[in-house]
């Protein structure tokens, strides 16, 4: 592994630890929206993608039905077969190796991979970040579920902020040419705007939607790598 | 039931999942796909962002520590600091934000 290599592993430990600990917010929500402890931790095993299982524990707790609650996860686990769409030709993975990365495709794992210039780079990023967030994420779930809401909040110690900064620093090198700048923006602007009206993790598939846009109104392709 | 609904939405979303995964190289190569598919992780990383830093649990919009965290971040990154500085960096400020 080279000098370049270990720091892609050194910073995608970073997000999958920051990342991880949300677990255990979820943990305490998931049991105190009527799921018991061993639903809770079903869900960070089988669906494992953040905003799907907060949506299925708040339509819970909002007391609507568990299917509504499947399908408000389903619709917003939509979004990973966008990342997937990018990552494929990244990764290039093939059979039973595609079959175990699947499960892997989230919002940080993919985050922390399409900016890489190699293949090898990009799976690095892409399974150190997934499978230490996988590790953590379930780890934490059950202590969360466990203790419920006695837990202190992530937020004290500003993990949510950690989180943001991470994805800046990944768009950082991209903004560098106008059309990247333009979108980055347009899309910011399109998620803000759709925080109020939809549920979590809608506001990032709509914005997926300005790229749609672009890229299909752009007359010439925007020359940037990857 | 509610079991039926946790491994539904397991199953569902592994699928979806796996179906990104598995769309085909001679779909990506297509001009428009690579164009759209090129300007996809900006707007998605982009919309992350503003979602990460400016919404709360309950779908509103605020402005809270982690706007200044942001702000902080691209001061760091401008600065050229390295990702993990930028990535502690920033979640120090906005606990130190909250303590004040």
């Amino acid at each position: 592994m080279d000098p370049q290599q270990r720091t892609i592993v050194r910073d995608s430990l970073a997000v999958g630890l920051a990342t991880g600990t949300y677990g255990l917010s979820f943990g305490a929500v998931g049991v105190s929206s009527g799921l018991d402890v061993a639903q809770t931790c079903a869900l960070s095993l089988l669906v494992f993608t953040g905003a799907s299982q907060f949506a299925f524990a708040g339509v819970l707790a909002a007391g609507g039905s568990p299917f509504a609650g499947a399908l408000t996860a389903l619709l917003l686990g939509s979004r990973n077969t966008l990342y997937g769409l990018r990552l494929a030709p990244l990764l290039g993975y093939r059979g039973s190796a595609r079959l175990g990365a699947a499960h892997l495709v989230i919002d940080e794992s993919t985050a922390m991979s399409l900016t890489r210039g190699s293949r090898a780079d990009a799976r690095i990023g892409f399974l150190t970040t997934g499978g230490s967030i996988f590790v953590l994420w379930n780890l934490a779930t059950f202590l969360g579920a466990l203790a419920g809401s006695t837990l202190g909040d992530p937020r004290s110690y500003g993990l949510d902020a950690a989180v943001g900064a991470a994805f800046l620093a990944l768009l950082w090198p991209r903004l560098d040419q106008p059309l990247p700048r333009v979108v980055a923006l347009l899309a910011a602007a399109v998620a803000i705007g759709a925080v109020p009206f939809t549920a979590a993790g809608v506001p990032v598939l709509v914005a997926g939607g300005v790229a749609v846009l672009v890229g299909a109104l752009a007359v010439r392709p925007s020359g940037s790598r990857t | 039931m509610i079991w039926a609904a946790v491994v539904g939405a397991g199953v569902g979303c592994y699928l979806l999942k796996l179906a990104g995964l598995s769309v085909p190289d001679r779909v990506l190569t297509r001009p428009l796909v690579a164009r759209v598919a090129d300007l996809l992780p900006v707007a998605l990383l982009a919309a992350l962002i503003a979602v990460q830093v400016f919404a709360d649990d309950g779908g509103s919009l605020v402005l809270d520590a982690r706007a200044v965290a942001l702000a902080a971040a691209v001061g760091l990154l401008m600065l050229r600091a390295p990702f993990l500085v930028v990535v502690f960096g920033a979640a120090g400020v906005a606990a130190a934000v909250r303590l004040l």
